[in-house]
Parts: C-alpha cells; sequence; structure tokens
C-alpha cells in the first residue's frame, strides 16, 4: 500500500496543480490593486487650477473622509463618469478633489465650465509627479480617503453608477461615521 | 484559394493523425503486423501534410495575401521579406501551427530511424505522437484557424509587433519550439515503455540520443531568446525570470537531468522508474509552458495572443496527456524494479545528486512562476515574483550540481573510494582554488563571491583537463591519435558540455559583478567617462526604413584619447502601428560589451537621455550555451548509435536492391 502512493505522488501533485489553473483561468491578472490601499495617502501639496495663487495640500482634508478624482481635458472615458460625479456633488455626501492629470490650465478651466465642476478644490498635477506618488497609470482614477488620511478604495477606470452606489457611497458613510 | 488548401490539409491531417494515434496501437494490443505497419507511413503524411499548410500560411504571409485574416493582423506590405516569412509563427494561430510542425516532423524522423527498433515498440510511440499531435490540430482548427478569411480583404496589415521584427525572430522561435516540441519522443518512449512493460537498457540507448538532440536545439534556442533579449530591449538585461522565459527554462532543467538518468540506466539498468518520470516531466513542462503562454494565466512581456477559451482548451488536453500518463506511471512504474544497488559514494549516488538538484531548482522556479497564481486562487492578494527570489534559491542549487561536475565523471561506477578520489582530482583542485582566489584581485575590487564562482568554473575546466590527461595517460593504445581515438564521442561531447558550463559561469558573475551601468543626459559633443572609456555624443540624425522611420545617434567611444568605436544606436518609429522600439549599439570583445542605447530627447538643443553600460564577459554567457549544445551534438555522433544507424542504411538498402 505503502509504495502504491509513492508511484501516484507525482499524478497527485499535478491534480493539484491542474486545479490551480483552473481557477486561474478565469481571473484577470492585470486586475491589480493598488498596493497603496490601507496606506497613508501620498501627501501633496498643489497649485489651486482655479486661483494660482493658493495651494491645497493632503492635510487639508485631514478629520473628514474625501475622493480624489484624477482626470484631464484630454481623457475620453473622464466625460463618461462626469455627469456622475456632479450628480454626486449635488447631493453634498462627501467632497471630491479633483486633481486635473497633465493638462493645460486654460483646457481644465473650459472643461468644468462646460460640463459642470462636481470639485470642492481643483488642483493641478501638470507634470504628473503626485500621480506617480498615487500609482496612477491609468486616467480617470478615484481614491477614498478616510479621516486618517488613509486609502480606503480605488477604482481604476471611469467610475459607473453601480460602484457608486454599491461600493463607493455605502463605504463613505461607513468611514464617515467611524 | 492556397489558404483553403492549406486549411484542407490540417483537416486531412488531423484524421491521418487520429488513425496515426489509434490504429497501431491497437495493432500493439493485439499483436497484428498489419495494423502495427500503419505507424510510419501515417508519420509521414501527417508531416507532410502539415508542412504542406505551413508552407501554405507562409506563401500568404511571403505575398502579402490581406485576404487571410492572420496575415493582416501580423503583417505590412512593406515588411522585409525575412520578417514576412518569420511572422507565420509571429501570432497565436501560427505559433501552434509551428508547434505541431515542429511536432509532425519529430514523428516523421522516428518513423524514418525507427527501423532497428521491435514492431510493437515503435509502433506504441508513434501511437503516442500521433495522439498529441490530433490534440493539437484539433485545438488549431477548432479555436485558432491560421486561415481564417477576411472579407472584404484588408488593404494594408497592422504589422507585425515591432519587438518581433528582428533576426532573432527568425530563429529564436523554430530552434526553442524544436527542443520543446523535441522531448515529446522522449516521452513517446517512456508511454510505449510504460504500455509495453520493457524499460530497460535498451529502452534508455534509444531515448538517448533523441532527448539529447532535444535537449541542444532547447539549449540553442533558449540562448538565442536570451541574446536577443539583451539587444532589443534596450536596457542590457539577459535573463529576466519572466513567466515564459521560466516556461522553457523548466524543461531544460529537466532534460538536462534526464539526459543524466538515462545515462545511468543505460550503463547500469538503476534509475530506471525515475527516469521514465523525468521523461513524462521533461514533456508535461513543455506542455505546461504553452499553456502559460497561450492562455494568459500570467502576465508575460511574450503572452501577446491569450483567450480564456483556447486556455480551457490546452488545460483538458494537457489533463488527459499529463494526467493520462502520471496515472498510467503509478499503475506500472511499481513493476519495472530497482536495477542494481550502489554504495553512497559512487558515480551513481553524484549523478542522483545531480538529479536532485535540478529537479529541486525546476520545483522552485515552477513554484516561483505559479505563485502569483496560487495566492491569488486563494484570494491573498496579487503579487508578482521578482528577479531577487529566483536567484536566492536557484543559485544555491546550482552551485554543489556545478561542485559535482568536477568529481562525477572521475568518480568509478558502483562504489567510489574518497582517497582514489582526491588523488585524481587534487591538482585540478589546488589549481582552481588557488587561481580563483587570486584571479580577483586583478579585477580592481576583491568580493569573495566573486572568488568562489570563478572557483567553480575553473574546477569545472582544470578537472576536465586532468580527467583527459589521465584517460589518454592510461590509454594502452600507442600514439596521440590512437589515444585520442579509444575514447568515445559520448565522453568527450560531455566533457564539452561541462567546459560550456563553466563559460557560461564566467560570464555570468563578471557581468552580474563588475557591470558599470550609466544612465545620463547627454549635449551634443558631451563626452561621459564610464570605466575606462570616454563616451561622447554627437547627436541624433533622422535616416529612412523599409517600413519604419530611424533616429540615428553616433556616439564615438574612445580611450585614453584615442578612437576606438563609433557605435549608432537607434530609435524606430514604425509607420503602421507608430511604436517605437531602442536598437541598441553594442561594440562586442572577448572582455566584454561596450552597449550604448537612446533614452529619450530631453531638450529642444538636441541633447538626448543616453544609456551607456559596460558589460564585462557578457558574450561568454551565449558562447558558453552553444558550447553546451555543441557538447551535445558530438555525444549524438557517439558509435553506439551510429552502428545502429549503419545497419538501417544496409537493411533499406538490401530492400531496395531485392
Amino acid at each position: 500500500m505503502k509504495s502504491a502512493w509513492r508511484w501516484s505522488l507525482p499524478f497527485l501533485v499535478f491534480a493539484a496543480l491542474a486545479v490551480f489553473l483552473y481557477t486561474g483561468l478565469f481571473r484577470d491578472p492585470r486586475e491589480v490593486p493598488s498596493p497603496l490601499i490601507g496606506k497613508p495617502a501620498p501627501a501633496f501639496a498643489l497649485r489651486d487650477l482655479h486661483e494660482p495663487g493658493r495651494t491645497f495640500g493632503t492635510t487639508d482634508m485631514r478629520g473628514q473622509v474625501w475622493l480624489l478624482n484624477v482626470w484631464a481635458s484630454w481623457c475620453e472615458s473622464c466625460r463618461i463618469e462626469h455627469p456622475l460625479l456632479v450628480d454626486l456633488a449635488r447631493q453634498k455626501i462627501v467632497p471630491i478633489v479633483g486633481l486635473d492629470y497633465k493638462d493645460k490650465d486654460d483646457l481644465g478651466k473650459k472643461w468644468l465650465a462646460d460640463r459642470g465642476n462636481p470639485y470642492s478644490v481643483s488642483i493641478v498635477d501638470g507634470d504628473g509627479r503626485v500621480g506617480i506618488d498615487w500609482g496612477v497609470y491609468g486616467v480617470p482614477e478615484t481614491f477614498v480617503v478616510d479621516k486618517e488620511g488613509i486609502i480606503r478604495y480605488k477604482q481604476i477606470g471611469p467610475v459607473n453608477a453601480d460602484v457608486l452606489a454599491k461600493t463607493i457611497v455605502p463605504l463613505v458613510r461607513r468611514l464617515q461615521q467611524s | 484559394m492556397i489558404p483553403e488548401l492549406g486549411h484542407f490539409a490540417l483537416v486531412v491531417a488531423l484524421l491521418v493523425a487520429l488513425v496515426q494515434a489509434s490504429v497501431p496501437m491497437w495493432g500493439a494490443a493485439r499483436n497484428d503486423m498489419a495494423l502495427m505497419a500503419v505507424a510510419r507511413p501515417a508519420a509521414m503524411l501527417t508531416a507532410a501534410l502539415v508542412a504542406f499548410a505551413f508552407g501554405c500560411l507562409a506563401y500568404a504571409f511571403v505575398t502579402s495575401d490581406f485576404s487571410v485574416l492572420n496575415v493582416a493582423e501580423h503583417s505590412y506590405s512593406t515588411l522585409p521579406t525575412r520578417y514576412k516569412f518569420a511572422a507565420t509563427w509571429g501570432s497565436h494561430e501560427g505559433s501552434l501551427l509551428l508547434w505541431v510542425l515542429m511536432l509532425s516532423g519529430w514523428a516523421c524522423a522516428v518513423a524514418i530511424a525507427s527501423r532497428n527498433l521491435p514492431e510493437a515498440f515503435a509502433a506504441r510511440v508513434l501511437a503516442v505522437m500521433g495522439f498529441i499531435a490530433a490534440g493539437f490540430l484539433m485545438f488549431l482548427l477548432f479555436t485558432s484557424n491560421p486561415f481564417a478569411r477576411l472579407l472584404p480583404a484588408a488593404l494594408e496589415g497592422s504589422d507585425l509587433n515591432p519587438l518581433l521584427q528582428d533576426p532573432g525572430m527568425v530563429v529564436h522561435p523554430p530552434m526553442l519550439y524544436m527542443g520543446y516540441v523535441g522531448f515529446s519522443v522522449a516521452f513517446a518512449f517512456a508511454i510505449a515503455a510504460l504500455i509495453g512493460g520493457r524499460l530497460d537498457a535498451s529502452w534508455a540507448r534509444w531515448s538517448r540520443p533523441w532527448t539529447t538532440l532535444a535537449w541542444c536545439f532547447l539549449t540553442i534556442g533558449i540562448a538565442l531568446g536570451s541574446a536577443w533579449a539583451y539587444y532589443t530591449l534596450g536596457w542590457g538585461g539577459w535573463w529576466f525570470w519572466d513567466p515564459v522565459e521560466n516556461a522553457s527554462f523548466m524543461p531544460w532543467l529537466v532534460g538536462t537531468a534526464l539526459i543524466h538518468s538515462l545515462a545511468v540506466t543505460e550503463k547500469r539498468g538503476t534509475f530506471r522508474s525515475w527516469t521514465v518520470l523525468l521523461a513524462i516531466v521533461a514533456f508535461s513542462l513543455s506542455l505546461l509552458g504553452t499553456f502559460l503562454v497561450r492562455s494568459g494565466v500570467l502576465t508575460s512581456v511574450h503572452a501577446f495572443a491569450t483567450d480564456p477559451a483556447r486556455g480551457v482548451y490546452v488545460l483538458a488536453f494537457l489533463v488527459v496527456v499529463v494526467g493520462g500518463s502520471l496515472a498510467l506511471f503509478a499503475w506500472r512504474a511499481g513493476a519495472v524494479g530497482g536495477g542494481a544497488s550502489f554504495a553512497p559514494l559512487s558515480r551513481e549516488s553524484m549523478l542522483l545528486a545531480n538529479n536532485i538538484l535540478l529537479v529541486v531548482a525546476m520545483a522552485s522556479v515552477l513554484l516561483g512562476t505559479l505563485y502569483p497564481l496560487i495566492l491569488d486562487t486563494f484570494d491573498a492578494g496579487k503579487i508578482s515574483v521578482g528577479p531577487p527570489y529566483f536567484q536566492a534559491v536557484f543559485v544555491p542549487a546550482m552551485a554543489p550540481l556545478v561542485f559535482l561536475m568536477g568529481l562525477g565523471p572521475v568518480a568509478a561506477w558502483r562504489k567510489a573510494e574518497l582517497p582514489a578520489l582526491w588523488i585524481r582530482v587534487r591538482w585540478a583542485f589546488g589549481v582552481a582554488l588557488v587561481t580563483a582566489l587570486l584571479l580577483p584581485l586583478t579585477l580592481g575590487s576583491y568580493r569573495p563571491l566573486v572568488a568562489f564562482a570563478l572557483f567553480l568554473a575553473l574546477w569545472v575546466a582544470t578537472s576536465t583537463v586532468a580527467m583527459v590527461v589521465q584517460r589518454l595517460r592510461g590509454a594502452p593504445q600507442r600514439g596521440l591519435a590512437a589515444k585520442l581515438r579509444a575514447n568515445s564521442a559520448a565522453w568527450y561531447g560531455m566533457l564539452v558540455a561541462h567546459v560550456g558550463i563553466a563559460v557560461f559561469i564566467v560570464g555570468v558573475t563578471m557581468v552580474r559583478s563588475y557591470e558599470v551601468e550609466r544612465d545620463v543626459r547627454m549635449d551634443i559633443d558631451q563626452a561621459v567617462r564610464v570605466g575606462d572609456y570616454d563616451f561622447t555624443f554627437r547627436g541624433v540624425v533622422p535616416a529612412p526604413g523599409p517600413n519604419y522611420k530611424a533616429l540615428v545617434g553616433t556616439i564615438d567611444v574612445s580611450r585614453n584619447g584615442r578612437l576606438v568605436r563609433t557605435l549608432h544606436p537607434q530609435k524606430r518609429v514604425f509607420d503602421a502601428s507608430g511604436q517605437t522600439m531602442t536598437e541598441a549599439a553594442i561594440a562586442t570583445r572577448i572582455r566584454g560589451d561596450l552597449y550604448v542605447s537612446l533614452g529619450e530627447p530631453v531638450a529642444e538643443n538636441g541633447a538626448w537621455g543616453v544609456r551607456v553600460y559596460i558589460k564585462p564577459f557578457v558574450d561568454w554567457i551565449w558562447v558558453g550555451a552553444f558550447i553546451m549544445a555543441l557538447g551535445g551534438f558530438i555525444a549524438i555522433g557517439d558509435r553506439r548509435y551510429r552502428i545502429a544507424v549503419k545497419a538501417r542504411v544496409a537493411a533499406l538498402a538490401a530492400r531496395a536492391a531485392a
């Protein structure tokens, strides 16, 4: 009996491997969660889009839950999510900070004037340095940051009504109560 | 019309392969000569049909027939002809067709060269290969038809991925697949032996040349891929532990173990079930590699064509072939028996250690490759395993292996005596040790690890020399030529391959420890000193290319004020895709490479970011690999196998005369 097990060992190892390979087929290896989740939001102090003399930083949001939305006037899919953000801002659930990413100021301002401005503050990351700190690799991206300045959630690509209603808003509410 | 003919040929090839897989197997079970005789013509016909289909696809590529979807997606009218041809295997469908072409080609070679094998055994071998060919032909026809039409035809193709437009693309995939798929022969021999219950020295003797041949091609294929990555990716790395590289490296490790264990099985009759298992595992890893590359379960720079439906098919096939053969192994291996016993210190024990170390190395590479997948399955997060892991586990397994390379070949079979062994190797050991301790003193900074690695390389070289000297001195023949002839080609081949390892180690050690890499911003006529060399940037000018526009930089390299070389690295922007490619400029010398590649323009005045690397002894890595393969080819030329061929040729001649 003992030797039968010995000869079967390679088969059993392979069977286990096959199970992993099978489950792996239905997962997308590119869907990488941000390593920043659960970590303090990288600090920044950036120029205000509308009032160039003013700077705004992560410390200004201490004590409240907020969203950071990375967008740009050149970004096609930002147009898809923009009405949802305007809508969310109107409900006054959570302040949204807009990060205008690698963009020209006048184009960004015009974009907001044309489509509505959902942002409590708009800041400019012209050369994309803060984007690197935050691990931005596709625009738009949306981060949820809690009262202690910890990143709790990251949405890569445009937010949709489903994600807002089922994930982001409940998460914001929960964080606001804690 | 021609693509339809190719498609039709594949359909017929599938039917013939199904016959090849079933009828001879049935004939072998019933001991029916007529049924078994189907195997050889079927194998040859499958190969001819697949070769015809491949020719049709290549024709469509070379003539830029953009009414074929595959051509429209992977070629371009002004693509140079050699790359049009290579684009035949530049797509998922085309590379699978190349896979099947190699497989049926190997089966055809076995059909031709197996006249001296027992009928039932040859029939089973060819049936197993026919089964694998049928599986892959079905995969091609049902999920990845390379001849699918595009109507109306595209006016222009969308071009071959610029990364693949390189001489490397012409030679690397065929060589790699030749090796990869070549392990199917050893696999088929193992399965046939398990089914037939005949696992003896003659089985090992038949398997050996095939296994070694596949191993040689795999070695060359991997080395070519590594050299290609080195000069084309523009950052001077030669191995990245990328999942797809690992997929080709794991069969190589097990194939290396298999070559050694086959030697023991042939000479001493031991390790039989272990050898069979290695033969199964080597090819299983080739199939696993195909699965990993073709299914997209892992992200990799190579996985350019992925699709879950295809993944499910390959996995199902993998389960049938590998699961089936391991189940067969579990059922039959117990009956195989052990063989002669051996002492803890003997050539057998050292070869066993060799096998264990190689398999441990393979297992650690496999674990590192699949670890992200396994963690993900448990929802434990997404991670990727980087080179630090592989280096940390791989090097400790290889160091004792290399040390054993100097001892194993001089140790006696069955039982070796330590004092006798020591007498034979003490000079080699002493010379290697002293040289290795002193040599790093000449290299600038002294590093103990460099001395250790150099010791291993020197030890392999000096012990080889000692072995040759002792063997020649002890030979009873008179005259050097006669003494040299007295040894077998297999023995010389082994020595050459081992020296290849030594050369390889020197390359890896030197480049890792003494390479200099500088990424600098350079204004026109500005110079930067790297090592002993001054690199002066002379600016970048545009230049036309066949299907791209190039920016060509000029960099003068001088040493002590004397101009040594002028290098022209390029940036190429491809017409069809707009993608940018970096072409490094490399000056190769025996002591290493001067490597320059262009980064990005950094200012309006013509300044560029430039990467200037000095890579000492880096070419020894690939030269070492080619020496290993050369050793393999020498071993295949051994008289033991040649006698069989001669007998076969004589038999054929007799048949032709009759």
